[in-house]
């Protein structure tokens, strides 16, 4: 079933879309993303952007850091905007892709009206959006995809106390024509998958996991290095859904072989947002990843 | 044709580096590659390539000897930590500073 062949770091392509000196901060994992995700759209895109980082990192007047058209919008009509850009598209007789590219204050919180309506009727546009897990370009402000216990600008000392929103579950229940997860410490993961949601007619969605240093609370260098613990114990799994047949992909996809995940505390204890999680919400989750887990292994094994 | 009367003013972006200026002055320490060690140098093949796929900033060739272009690397240092062999190492910024300021 699995014919498309993957993309390594070899015959990566050497070109480059965005420039170096751009406003995203040191060790930014939306710029790993951002960086080799673009190689995989190619030129011929139009990129719709609501406030996020990623509208800082793309540059203010007079200078760009892309060398794509980007159109900035508001946070609630992302997805509304990129249908009307592939419309024009259409009506010019272009093949352009459009990708909406919002974070997930934009998607999860503000945006998921337009997105929800983008969805049910379909658009072909492609819409990605990279979890930071808070309002990052702000200040560290709560959002609806936050977990559970983690500390932001906007938290009580205890932390948040609601649970996340699983957005990618709240996605899959429009039934897009594709759903991909994907990490920031996985770009080639992130790659392919673009370039299989290029193929596919239809709304695409692709959520991105993404550790951001100042507002997690890692140091810069870590970036890389969390997101990895993320996928390895089992919290974030990479994952698509083509047709409404869900399958573990790359990194997680192998992690089923494994009889046991690296202990979520080991992604926990990194982070400062974490430092007023107790023992007993630590095991829960801990108990939360393993019974999901389990039901993998029943799954998919 | 516009109407004569106004002026049509566009202002687009150019693309380019240094939007945020030379970032390299973002840096406390910066990455030192040790060719002895690095994989691609060493063997003379392209190999892992690590440090220019993950690095965030674009700063990073793909080339036998990887080179990092100083001015605009913001120092993160994932090159370092990522790196399969650890031959890359953060070395403080400051211990190149008489050879900086020589100008």
């Amino acid at each position: 079933m699995k014919t498309t062949a993957r993309t390594t770091v070899l015959n990566l392509t050497e070109e480059e879309f965005i420039h170096p000196g751009n406003r995203a901060c040191s060790g930014c994992g939306l710029s790993i993303l951002y960086r080799v995700g673009v190689k995989a759209l190619g030129r011929d895109c139009i990129f719709v952007v609501p406030p996020s980082c990623l509208t800082v990192m793309q540059g203010l007047y007079p200078i760009a850091a892309t060398q794509m058209p980007v159109l900035n919008g508001t946070f609630a009509s992302t997805a509304a905007i990129a249908t009307g850009v592939k419309a024009a598209m259409r009506r010019l007789g272009r093949e352009t892709q459009v990708v909406a590219w919002a974070g997930d204050g934009g998607t999860s919180d503000i945006g998921i009206q337009a997105l929800s309506g983008a969805l049910e009727r379909g658009e072909d546009i492609i819409y990605i959006c990279y979890d930071n897990e808070a309002y990052m370009n702000t200040g560290v402000q709560r959002s609806g995809t936050t977990p559970q216990g983690s500390l932001t600008t906007t938290t009580p000392f205890s932390g948040k106390s609601e649970v996340g929103k699983d957005l990618p579950a709240i996605i899959a229940a429009h039934n897009p024509a594709y759903l991909a997860t994907c990490s920031a410490s996985y770009p080639l993961d992130f790659h392919d998958k673009l370039l299989k949601a290029k193929q596919i007619k239809g709304l695409k969605y692709l959520h991105v996991q993404t550790p951001c240093p100042p507002g997690w609370g890692i140091e810069e260098h870590m970036t890389v290095a969390l997101g990895r613990a993320a996928v390895e114990t089992g919290l974030f799994d990479l994952y698509e859904i083509e047709n409404g047949r869900m399958q573990l992909t790359g990194p997680s996809q192998q992690l089923l072989a494994k009889p046991t995940l690296r202990p979520v505390r080991e992604y926990l204890e990194l982070q400062t947002r974490f430092k007023a999680l107790g023992d007993a919400q630590a095991d829960a989750l801990q108990a939360q990843v393993d019974r999901r887990w389990a039901g993998y292994r029943d799954r998919f094994r | 044709m516009p109407d004569p009367r106004f002026k049509v003013l566009t202002s687009a972006s150019t693309s380019g580096p240094g939007d945020a200026g030379r970032t390299g002055s973002w840096r406390v320490e910066r990455p030192v590659i040790d060719m002895s060690s690095c994989i691609p140098a060493k063997t003379g093949k392209h190999a892992c390539h690590l440090c220019w796929l993950l690095c965030p900033d674009n700063v990073v060739s793909k080339e036998i000897e990887p080179a990092i272009d100083l001015e605009y690397c913001k120092g993160c240092g994932i090159c370092a930590q990522e790196c399969p062999v650890q031959a890359i190492s953060m070395v403080p910024d400051a211990d190149f500073l008489e050879g900086a300021d020589s100008e």
